[in-house]
C-alpha cells in the first residue's frame, strides 16, 4: 500500500529534487504517493504546513528554524533531513546603481566587501544631496536573501535598517519593480534573476555564493511529531529525494531534468533559463555578459542535500544580529535541532564524503572562521547589528 | 461588535472584496477600505493604519505583510498575524475558506474571532455563489448546443421539435450520457458530414 503524501512548494529552480522525485518515480519507487501543492506564498506554505494540510513542505532555512524557534509566528518544531539546495541566490541591481558602484568603486567590483564599500559610498552621496534612500527587495523576513542583503551591506559599512530602506516583495513583483524603478535591487533565487537579466533592466552583481561558500537555501522539512509518529515514511522520502537529486547533479540527464521542470504546474519558465541555473553559468549583464561559478546552486553535489547543524546556528547568528531573535544557548540548541545530518545518512545508508573546504562550513568572504558554539564571539567582532 | 475598528481589506477580486465589506459593514463596521495591487501597499497601508488586515490566501503580497511583524524603522505598528493556538479549527476553517488575518498588538481575541468568523462565512459565500454561476453558465450552454442539435435533427429528419428532443433524450439514456454531450455529437458529426 502506498502512502499518500501532501507537499507544499514555491516554484523556483531549488524545488527540483521535489518534482524530479514526484516526476520520475523516485516516490513512487518508495511506496510513496506524493501530490506536488504549488503556492503563492512563502506564508501560505507555512500556514497549511503548520496546521498538517501539508506533510512537507519546500522551506526556507530561515523559516524552518524560526518556526522551531517561535519567533515571527506560531511555535511549531520542524527538522529536515533533507537539503534541497545550497546557494542559488544572486544580488541583481539597476542598470544606474551598477555604473555608480562602479564608478565609485576602490577595486574589482567582483569583491564583495569592494562593491560594499562603494554602495556605502553612494548612499552617503545620496543622503548629502537630499535624495531618498536606496530600495532593496527580498522575499521574506526570514529567508537567506533578507540575511545575504543585510551581510553584503554590513561589510561594506552599509546599515541595512538605516542607510537603505529593505522590502518584502513576491518575486515577480521584484523584476516588475526594478523595472519601475521603485526598486533599486533585489536578492532572489533562480530563476528571478536570469528574468530580469534578459529583460534588461538589471546587472547581476554578485552570486551569493561569493559572499559565503555554504548557505543552506530550502530544506524539505517536517513537523518533528509528523516524523516521530512516521519515521520510516520520512526516511523512505529523504531516500527518493537523495536519488532525484543525483539525477539532477547528472549533467548527461540535464536537458531532461530542465524540460522536466519548465512544465505547467511546476516551474514554468522556459528549460534554457533553469538549465543556467543548473549549470552555474549566468548571463550576468544585458549586454550577454556570461559569470560562470561551479557551486552557483548545489542540490547534492559536494554532500550539499546533507543537513548541516552548523547551517542552524549561523542562520541562528543572523536572526540575533538583526535583532530578530534573542541570544540563547537553548534558542541556539533549538536552531541546530533542525538540521538532521543522522536521518539523512539513517535513509542513504552511510555518511557521504564531505567537502573539506570551507573548514568552517559556512567560508564567509569577509575572512574569519564560524564557530557554531560561540555566537556572541561572532557578534562581537561586527560593527553594525541591532 | 466595536465600531471603531478600523479594517483594511487586500483582495484582489472586488466582486469577493464587495461582499465581505458589505458584511462587515452588516455587522455594524464602517471604517473599511479596499486596497488592491501591490505597488507601496504597505506605505498605504500604514497611511490608513488599520486594526485589522484581513487578505484572500491567493494573493501573493501575503509575504509582503509579513514584514509588519518586524520590529524595524519602517514599522509603526507592529501587527501580528491572528493565530490563537486554542482554536486550531477556527485557523483550519479560515486557510479552507481561503482568508487569513492579522491584528494590531493588543486587540482582543474575542473580538478579532467574530470578525475572522464572519469572514470565513463570507468567503464561503462567495466560492458557492461562484460555483452557481459556473453551473448556471453551463446550462446555459447545455440549452444551446441542444436547441442547435435539436435543430439539424429538424432538418435532417423532417422532425418536429419535440420529437428531435425524444430523439436525443433516448439516445442519452441508451449510451449514459448527457443530453448535452449527445447534442454536441450530434452537431459535430453533422459538421464533418457537410
Amino acid at each position: 500500500m502506498s502512502e499518500r503524501l501532501r507537499i507544499g512548494f514555491i516554484p523556483l529552480v531549488d524545488a527540483a529534487a521535489l518534482i524530479v522525485a514526484v516526476d520520475k518515480g523516485f516516490c513512487a519507487a518508495e511506496g510513496l504517493d506524493v501530490e506536488l501543492v504549488r503556492e503563492i506564498s512563502w506564508a501560505n506554505v507555512r500556514d497549511k504546513f503548520n496546521i498538517g494540510m501539508f506533510d512537507a513542505a519546500h522551506l526556507l532555512a530561515p523559516l524552518a528554524v524560526a518556526s522551531s524557534l517561535g519567533i515571527g509566528h506560531v511555535k511549531v518544531p520542524v527538522i529536515s533531513g533533507f537539503g534541497l539546495g545550497v546557494n542559488g541566490n544572486a544580488i541583481t541591481v539597476s542598470p544606474d546603481l551598477h555604473a555608480a558602484i562602479v564608478a565609485t568603486a576602490d577595486g574589482d567590483v567582483a569583491d564583495p566587501v569592494v562593491s560594499a564599500r562603494a554602495l556605502a559610498r553612494v548612499v552617503a552621496d545620496r543622503k548629502a544631496k537630499g535624495q531618498d534612500p536606496l530600495t532593496f527587495g527580498m522575499t521574506f523576513p526570514f529567508s537567506s536573501h533578507n540575511y545575504d542583503l543585510r551581510f553584503w551591506m554590513g561589510a561594506g559599512g552599509v546599515d541595512p535598517d538605516e542607510d537603505v530602506r529593505l522590502v518584502v516583495l513576491p518575486p515577480p513583483f521584484m523584476v516588475e519593480s526594478l523595472a519601475s524603478k521603485h526598486l533599486d535591487g533585489f536578492c532572489v533565487g533562480a530563476p528571478w534573476n536570469s528574468v530580469a537579466i534578459d529583460l534588461g533592466i538589471g546587472t547581476i552583481l554578485h552570486f551569493a555564493s561569493e559572499l559565503f561558500q555554504r548557505a543552506a537555501e530550502k530544506l524539505l522539512a517536517v513537523r518533528a511529531s509528523w516524523a516521530a509518529a512516521q519515521p520510516e515514511v520520512l526516511l523512505a522520502l529523504i531516500r527518493a529525494h537523495a536519488r532525484a537529486a543525483d539525477y539532477i547533479e547528472d549533467t548527461a540527464n540535464r536537458d531532461e531534468v530542465c524540460t522536466l521542470l519548465s512544465t505547467p504546474g511546476r516551474i514554468e519558465v522556459t528549460p534554457e533559463l533553469i538549465r543556467r541555473t543548473l549549470d552555474g553559468r549566468l548571463k550576468v549583464a544585458a549586454d550577454g555578459t556570461v559569470r560562470g561559478s561551479d557551486r552557483y546552486l548545489l542540490v547534492g553535489r559536494e554532500a550539499a542535500a546533507r543537513p548541516d547543524p552548523v547551517q542552524g546556528a549561523w542562520n541562528y547568528a543572523q536572526m540575533v544580529r538583526w535583532g530578530q531573535a534573542p541570544l540563547s544557548a537553548d534558542l541556539l540548541g533549538a536552531a541546530k535541532a533542525v538540521f538532521r545530518p543522522d536521518l539523512y545518512d539513517a535513509a542513504v545508508g552511510g555518511t557521504p564524503d564531505l567537502p573539506s573546504t570551507p573548514a568552517d562550513g559556512i567560508g564567509e568572504c569577509t575572512g574569519g572562521a564560524f564557530d557554531p558554539d560561540d555566537i556572541a564571539g561572532y557578534l562581537q567582532k561586527l560593527q553594525i547589528k541591532r | 461588535m466595536d465600531r471603531s475598528l478600523n479594517i483594511v481589506i487586500v483582495d484582489e477580486n472586488p466582486v469577493r472584496a464587495a461582499i465581505l465589506s458589505e458584511g462587515l459593514r452588516e455587522a455594524g463596521m464602517t471604517a473599511i477600505t479596499q486596497l488592491e495591487g501591490t505597488t507601496n501597499l504597505l506605505a498605504r497601508i500604514y497611511q490608513i493604519d488599520p486594526d485589522v488586515i484581513l487578505i484572500d490566501l491567493e494573493n501573493p503580497s501575503r509575504d509582503m505583510l509579513e514584514q509588519m511583524f518586524q520590529v524595524s524603522r519602517i514599522v509603526k505598528r507592529p501587527i501580528a498575524m491572528f493565530v490563537d493556538q486554542s482554536d486550531s479549527a477556527s485557523i483550519q476553517a479560515s486557510v479552507d475558506a481561503g482568508v487569513s488575518a492579522y491584528i494590531v498588538d493588543g486587540l482582543k481575541k474575542e473580538r478579532m474571532k467574530h470578525i475572522l468568523d464572519l469572514c470565513i462565512s463570507r468567503f464561503n459565500a462567495f466560492t458557492r455563489l461562484e460555483t452557481e454561476l459556473h453551473n448556471a453558465r453551463s446550462a446555459l450552454e447545455d440549452r444551446k448546443v441542444i436547441d442547435r442539435a435539436k435543430g439539424i435533427l429538424m432538418k435532417a429528419k423532417g422532425l418536429t421539435e419535440e420529437q428531435a428532443y425524444v430523439l436525443l433524450r433516448t439516445a442519452a439514456m441508451n449510451e449514459k450520457k448527457k443530453i448535452a454531450e449527445i447534442a454536441q455529437s450530434v452537431i459535430t458529426a453533422s459538421e464533418m458530414l457537410k
